[in-house]
């Protein structure tokens, strides 16, 4: 009996230790990515994150940050930024949830079809679609030429190299990121319910408040969120569309490097840009309890 | 006209009291094309300023793009790097995304997380960093540097098109080659593989395009005689409206055109429905 057990044991821990082997085997299938990621990311944030505490003289200082809280021109930057991260996202979920609705409630082949729509302007550079939009807006653009031959305004209207050009065109890039996770989520809401609400004498407007948006809540947060937090750190679009009227943080780091070479003053502001970022995403997901809308299974 | 008093929906909602949405939907889908598509008749304009429509046609910004050795080789470098970071990120990221899918390690979630960063890092910080480290280390302004940044860029999203194959594929496939005497490579490269081919040959265009599109990195890490297409249209789109870049669009439209339609293609044939 002894014997036996005791072989037992033998052979379960050698298969404890052949599971354990292979487990790092596998885990060492990763470990090339992992290179690459450490190498081009870790690394180089880690730098930056260690410039920034660094003084003029090359000792520990918090000089960088002090100098944040210094110049108004900082807070304006921070201002800029928010403010045009909230109101692009705002304006794709106002023009993304019809959209994302609207596809959702087609029959899947045909929705694919549609799909195509959303999905090109996903694939195509964003540079171009910037460039677009420039071509578009401008003084003696399409849209200004229109405008004035349907009446709606007499003289060209600034349309472009502002705020206004901005945001037209973020939204326009941001779209599809509200609009993909948003349909997911959609058709994962069981047809039935509405059926049954309208059984139960709902009015289709009642029926869609109370079952249809709540359970497509999860989607609209989920790409809500991936569209600010690429919005926080965004740089081509203000960068070219703005016109240097729209200064985002991305787009102040660019210009200190450029004008004053100040790593320290950079450095400083995008970890402040980068701990930001984290924060809207860890508040978000504490909120809404995100991880399985963000990373699929959790 | 029966249709529109036919039900729409669930709720028995008619058409015809659906046909804001529609309306609204298709200017939607309107106004998400039309600033793609624009570019291709306006570049075929025979003006300095961009017309539209343009009042005569040639093909002078196609000449001019061609004719350009500056054009041409940011053309080929951007070209040669983004084939290299398809042919390095796709298998770097299939591996990742396969072993920490299948190891139950409690380590792989953690290393997951790890190496999406680059989609969770905005990308002028990594765009900085890079510039910074790689000058100390003699990477800036080489093809191997861009590669490097730009597979760090596209792992992410290989990763993460592969790891939703694998769930929605039966895994114990694998296991029963295995009892059957396969080993894990065998299995893998013929049982697994053949049947998430499509989901990889999906990342690798992802991959490609990630990095044919790049800007930002691009700016800080290439120059010189490195200096990618998209570093040179951004400071074209900076400093002036430069009619070539209508022509350029154009062209990098239609790439993304048709490898859109490549993996729609294979999506529909993955599920015939």
């Amino acid at each position: 009996m002894a014997a036996s057990a005791g072989s037992r044991l033998k052979h379960a821990d050698a298969l404890k230790r052949q599971n354990r082997l292979e487990q790092w085997t596998l885990l060492g299938l990763a470990a090339p990515a992992l290179v690459v990621i450490v190498l081009v990311v870790l690394i180089p944030v880690g730098w930056l994150f260690y410039l920034s505490f660094l003084g003029g003289d090359g000792q520990f200082s918090l000089e960088n940050y002090q100098k944040m809280l210094k110049y108004k021109s900082y807070a304006r930057t921070f201002m800029t930024t928010f403010q045009v991260s909230i109101l692009t996202t705002l304006i794709c979920i106002l023009i993304g949830y019809p959209l994302a609705y609207f596809l959702a409630q087609l029959p899947n082949r045909i929705a694919g079809l549609f799909m195509l729509t959303v999905l090109l302007p996903f694939w195509t550079s964003l540079l171009v679609r910037t460039y677009a939009w420039l071509v578009l807006l401008q003084r003696k653009g399409i849209l200004n030429d229109f405008a004035i031959q349907i009446g709606l305004w007499d003289s060209p209207v600034k349309l472009v190299h502002n705020m206004t050009g901005t945001l037209i065109g973020m939204a326009h890039i941001m779209l599809p990121f509200l609009v993909l996770p948003l349909y997911n989520a959609m058709k994962k809401i069981d047809r039935d319910l509405m059926q049954a609400a309208s059984n139960l004498g709902a009015t289709p407007t009642r029926a869609f408040w109370q079952i249809y948006f709540p359970l497509s809540m999860p989607g609209m947060v989920a790409g809500s969120l991936i569209v600010f937090v690429l919005c926080l750190g965004f740089y081509v679009t203000p960068a070219v569309l703005g016109g240097g009227r729209v200064i985002m943080v991305a787009t102040q780091i660019t210009a200190i490097l450029e004008n004053q070479y100040d790593w320290g003053a950079a450095s400083a502001l995008g970890v402040v840009l980068l701990v930001a970022t984290i924060l809207v995403l860890i508040l978000a997901s504490r909120l809404f309890k995100l991880d399985s809308a963000l990373f699929g299974k959790g | 006209m029966s249709w529109l008093n036919k039900a729409a929906s669930d709720t028995q909602i008619t058409h015809r009291s659906r046909l804001w949405l529609y309306c609204l939907a298709t200017v939607i889908m309107l106004l998400l094309v039309i600033p793609t598509f624009i570019v291709i008749p306006m570049s075929f304009s025979d003006s300095q300023y961009l017309e539209f429509p343009p009042k005569v046609w040639s093909l002078r910004w196609y000449e001019e793009y061609i004719g350009s050795a500056k054009w041409m080789r940011a053309t080929a470098t951007s070209l040669k790097i983004a084939v290299l970071t398809m042919l390095v990120a796709t298998p770097l990221g299939t591996m990742a995304a396969y072993a920490l899918f299948v190891s139950g390690h409690r380590a792989a979630r953690a290393v997951f997380v790890l190496l999406i960063t680059p989609m969770i890092v905005p990308v002028i910080l990594i765009a900085i960093g890079t510039f910074y480290a790689f000058g100390k280390m003699g990477l800036n302004n080489s093809i191997t540097g861009l590669v490097l940044a730009h597979t760090a860029l596209a792992t992410p999203l290989v990763m993460i098109v592969i790891t939703a194959a694998l769930r929605s594929y039966d895994l114990d496939q694998e296991r029963v080659a295995r009892s059957l005497g396969a080993t894990r490579l065998q299995a893998f490269f013929v049982i697994t593989l053949p049947q998430i081919k499509f989901s990889v040959i999906t990342s690798a265009l992802l991959a490609f395009l990630t990095s044919f599109d790049e800007v930002i990195v691009s700016i800080f890490v290439s120059g010189g005689k490195t200096a990618t297409l998209t570093k040179h249209m951004f400071s074209a789109l900076r400093d002036y409206i430069d009619p070539t870049i209508a022509a350029i669009s154009t062209i990098m439209v239609l790439i993304s055109t048709i490898l859109l339609l490549v993996t729609q293609r294979i999506g529909s044939r993955k599920k015939p429905d």
